[in-house]
């Protein structure tokens, strides 16, 4: 047996790095800097502009949070889900139907969102990991459209019409009824977000997902049940997006079915496709630059939809590895 | 160690494995060779678990592992390499062992510690390394590689599952002269050591390295022997090494 000397072996223990590369790091750490500082700056000297005021912001951070974890699934594990958005919806109602019933707990609402949409997750992600490619696609998007008419027959909770929560979560340390506290809340959601998809993508866990994505069939010669990795990465996925429908839902104390339609599913596979998949930012450059564009869009012009459209299939095209990929190696093509 | 037992498989009206039967011992190293659409994928595919034969054992240290599915193979022992090189392009070459020593270091629902940071994994991968002559690329990303040394790569990895066999198909596929020399150097070394039922269509290295040679043709086995035997063998020689 050859003998392989520590200092050998030092050389190749290395820490995973969060921001990838140097130049990667300050533009990264500047944008999460902006993104807190800016909004806190309007609010705090009374700049009455839509683009920078906190209840904008705090819709984009809840849509990035749901944007991390979709790339969880679709960037480090190849799984192609259409019917993410459908963890939006369940986690706003986990806050509505209790809320509507008198429970206006925090403690209830946010562990309920979380919990319900890990196990819709687990339910529909057994079935739909039993299928590949196109299938998966088509299958994830059916099942959220199941979730979405299951909400819209629910008359009781308004149906189409939607469902109006009066009061938000209550906690008993802090007010989120104070948007000032729910934007610092959703903040620190999205970082505790991001840094958990750090963690879990460079663990032993992490390293067996992206190793599914990369090759299925040698893990499985490899010795490794890549169905239940697969499966177990899917169901933390749901659970976080339910985070992120839970903030949603008291961003905006209205809930409609319409928050988990198809064509949200869309939007988030979009953030983050633009920002990078596979990256830990990626998906907040995404969600921003999205949000961004389709509101400055729709300020000039009701067709908004049109130029939007082609602006997203030349990023597509041109920006290779995303936003993420452009602020990593600044504008060398390589 | 393993016992291939009248083993089937068709695909419609083609028969692709045709009542194979073949034993390979302990320790030994067992080639099988057969023209393009012999059944050689087939067959290789029934034994790691990706296809399950329509009739037919496969029995493995006397286990009957027929239907047992590919990921469980592994940890009777059983290891592969892939004929297309199935390596994980993305990662560095030590992460790629690394991740192959992990699947047998208990189960991997680990979810905060860096993988990276981990030295019972990575030094297990870098001894594998040393022993196929990689070690000096352990930093390299697989995509940087030659095909030659991504070949390498692909036997490290079977070998960090630390099986007692081997099934390698086609491991010389796509080499030049220099890169088969090297591998079969590599093979050699773990001649002995390990059980190898090695599927090839490089003739030199084949009777180079085999202790035992398997003639599969139209899904049949024709012809099993030492390979001089085969050498000589009159059914194989016009079946297969081109002679009338």
């Amino acid at each position: 047996m050859t003998d392989t000397t520590s200092a050998q072996l030092n050389q190749h223990l290395r820490t995973p790095d969060l921001f990838g590369s140097a130049s990667g790091r300050i533009i990264t750490l500047v944008f999460m800097v902006i993104l807190l500082c800016v909004p806190l700056a309007a609010h705090f000297l009374g700049v009455r502009l839509q683009l920078v005021s906190l209840d904008f912001i705090t819709r984009i951070l809840c849509l990035a949070i749901a944007a991390v974890s979709l790339n969880l699934i679709l960037g480090f594990g190849g799984m192609i889900s259409f019917g993410h958005a459908a963890y939006i919806g369940i986690g706003a109602y986990c806050v509505g139907i209790p809320a509507y019933h008198g429970y206006e707990s925090g403690w209830l609402h946010f562990p309920l969102a979380i919990f319900a949409s890990a196990a819709f997750a687990l339910v529909t992600g057994a079935v739909s990991l039993r299928t590949k490619g196109v299938y998966f696609i088509m299958i994830t998007m059916a099942f959220a459209q199941m979730g979405y008419y299951f909400f819209l027959s629910l008359d009781e909770y308004g149906g189409d019409d939607g469902l109006t929560i009066y009061s938000r979560s209550m906690f008993n340390i802090i007010n989120i009824e104070n948007k000032l506290v729910l934007f610092l809340v959703t903040y620190a959601c999205l970082v505790a977000s991001i840094y958990a998809v750090y963690r879990i993508v460079n663990s032993r866990f992490g390293m067996v997902v992206r190793g599914c994505q990369s090759n299925e069939a040698r893990m499985k010669a490899l010795g490794y049940n890549t169905y239940a990795y697969k499966l177990t990465a899917y169901v933390i996925a749901g659970g976080m997006c339910g985070l992120a429908g839970a903030l949603l839902g008291n961003f905006t104390t209205f809930i409609s079915p319409d928050m988990m339609g198809w064509s949200r599913s869309g939007e988030l596979m979009f953030m983050v496709i633009l920002g990078g998949t596979g990256s830990l930012f990626g998906p907040v450059f995404g969600a921003v630059t999205f949000v961004f564009i389709e509101e400055l869009l729709s300020t000039f012009t009701t067709y908004w939809a049109l130029p939007f459209g082609v602006l997203l299939v030349l990023s597509v095209l041109f920006i290779k590895g995303g936003l993420n990929g452009l602020i990593q190696r600044g504008w060398r093509r390589d | 160690m393993l016992d291939i037992q009248g083993l089937k498989k068709s695909f419609g009206g083609v028969i692709a494995t045709d009542d194979v039967t073949l034993g390979v011992d302990t320790g030994e190293l067992h080639a099988i060779i057969g023209p393009n659409g012999a059944g050689k994928t087939t067959l290789i595919a029934q034994l790691s678990g990706d296809l399950t034969p329509d009739a037919g054992h496969v029995v493995f240290n006397g286990k009957d592992i027929t239907t047992v599915p590919t990921h469980r193979r592994s940890h009777f022992g059983l290891a592969r390499s892939f004929q297309i090189t199935s390596v994980f392009m993305g990662l560095s070459v030590i992460d790629n062992v690394a991740l192959a020593v992990q699947a047998h270091d208990g189960h991997s629902f680990r979810f905060w510690q860096p993988a990276t940071t981990q030295a019972r994994l990575r030094k297990p991968a870098l001894e594998v390394l040393e022993k196929v002559g990689l070690a000096n690329r352990a930093g390299t990303i697989a995509s940087a590689m030659s095909h030659g040394e991504r070949r390498q790569l692909e036997i490290a990895m079977a070998l960090a599952t630390n099986p007692s066999f081997l099934l390698l198909d086609e491991p010389m596929a796509g080499m030049g002269v220099e890169e088969s020399a090297a591998m079969v150097t590599i093979l050699q070394g773990l001649k002995g050591e390990k059980t190898i039922l090695l599927v090839e269509h490089d003739m030199d290295a084949v009777f180079a390295l085999a202790d035992r040679i398997s003639v599969l043709v139209y899904g049949r086995i024709i012809a099993t022997g030492k390979p001089e035997d085969i050498r000589k063998n009159a059914d194989v020689r016009s079946a297969y090494l081109g002679e009338a």
